[in-house]
């Protein structure tokens, strides 16, 4: 199964690193080359033997780049609401990617892109309920 | 007409006050507060500080009653979700967006967005105008009917120089509507008109058939 991640920051290295060891084929795409370190450190997860590459995920040169074509699942995962929307649009819209999963932090956005049909996590209201059911068990 | 403009930057700056000269109500929704300053004492206050992309801050301008919003930050993830939020929460009857990277248009268009204007694609056919030898000019395009009027010059090595409109098998999509000939009045073509060297033709077409009418009436 191949799978491309849009965004190599704390979330987006982990879940590559963690795939990666599961045995899905991965392939990771940041704007920053910095910040491919977070596919070696720390030290103590398995290493990552996947591709990483400089791209842009908005940009459909790089997605094609990184493979989106023969992807089985996209990740948009970027600092940016709107850079995930965008691209996650980009990969259900343009290259018929069959699953594809998108964070939004702005949870009055991620409701909107729910009901066009985007998969959407919003990592906000996700962890305020997180923090309730911590605080009434 | 209510206008929502997002992005207060020189395009945004430049619109807003074309549009206000048109006597249209026009509001601007810029999150850089120096910007927002300098707008509103150009313009008055008619600068919003917030982001164009949030539905809270669309609520608070009334984007519920807006006839149009415009986006044109110069960020084209920005530019598509603040029209989308427009559209789909706010019902707003028709969205323009700026784009950037040319590539952008067939998504926003698949998107929903009612109008793309690709300032790299502007530019770019500005100065292949002025390129002498450019095959063929864009001069106009008819978005809503899928068509554009464009130029195409005839070199002078043509092999269609001494044939007659009828004789060139033109693309189904194409019309030729004026030919423009040196020092003579501009001619409305006939199947009977002979193409001379040096005319410029100006015809309608469908994008798909710019090619080969180009190729055809250049004779290449």
């Amino acid at each position: 199964m191949k799978v491309v991640i849009m965004g190599c920051g704390r979330v987006g290295a982990w879940l590559a690193r963690q795939l990666d060891a599961d045995g899905y084929s991965v392939t990771v795409l940041d704007t920053d080359p910095y910040s491919f370190r977070r596919l070696n450190f720390p030290r103590h997860l398995p290493d990552y033997k996947g591709t990483a590459l400089i791209g842009n995920g908005i940009d459909q040169e790089a997605l094609k780049r990184a493979g989106i074509e023969e992807a089985d699942v996209f990740f948009a995962l970027t600092q940016g609401d709107n850079r995930n929307v965008m691209a996650a649009q980009i990969a259900k819209h343009i290259f018929n990617v069959p699953r594809v999963i998108c964070r939004i932090y702005d949870p009055l956005r991620k409701e909107l892109y729910s009901t066009l049909g985007l998969e959407a996590i919003s990592p906000t209201t996700e962890f305020a309920q997180t923090l309730k059911e911590r605080l009434e068990s | 007409m209510y206008i929502i403009v997002v992005g207060g930057g020189r395009v945004g700056y430049y619109l807003t006050k074309a549009l206000l000269n048109e006597g249209h109500e026009v509001l601007v929704i810029e999150q850089n507060p120096a910007i927002c300053e300098a707008v509103n004492d150009e313009l008055g206050s008619i600068c919003f500080r917030g982001d164009g992309c949030e539905v809270a801050s669309l609520e608070e301008i009334g984007t519920g009653r807006a006839d149009m919003l415009i986006a044109v930050t110069g960020d084209d993830e920005d530019n598509l979700v603040s029209c989308q939020v427009a559209k789909h929460k706010f019902n707003v009857p028709r969205t323009i967006a700026r784009i950037r990277n040319p590539k952008n248009e067939t998504l926003f268009k698949k998107l929903g967005i009612d109008v793309t204007i690709s300032s790299t694609n502007i530019i770019l056919e500005h100065i292949e105008e002025e390129v002498p030898t450019h095959p063929i000019t864009h001069l106009l395009e008819i978005r809503d009917r899928g068509l554009e009027i464009v130029e195409v010059k005839i070199p002078p090595e043509s092999s269609t120089i001494g044939k007659t409109v009828k004789e060139i098998s033109l693309p189904q999509g194409s019309v030729l509507s004026l030919i423009i000939r040196k020092a003579r009045k501009p001619i409305v073509p006939t199947g009977s008109t002979v193409i001379e060297a040096e005319d410029q033709i100006i015809a309608l077409t469908d994008p798909e058939s710019e090619e080969v009418l180009r190729t055809t009436l250049r004779g290449e």
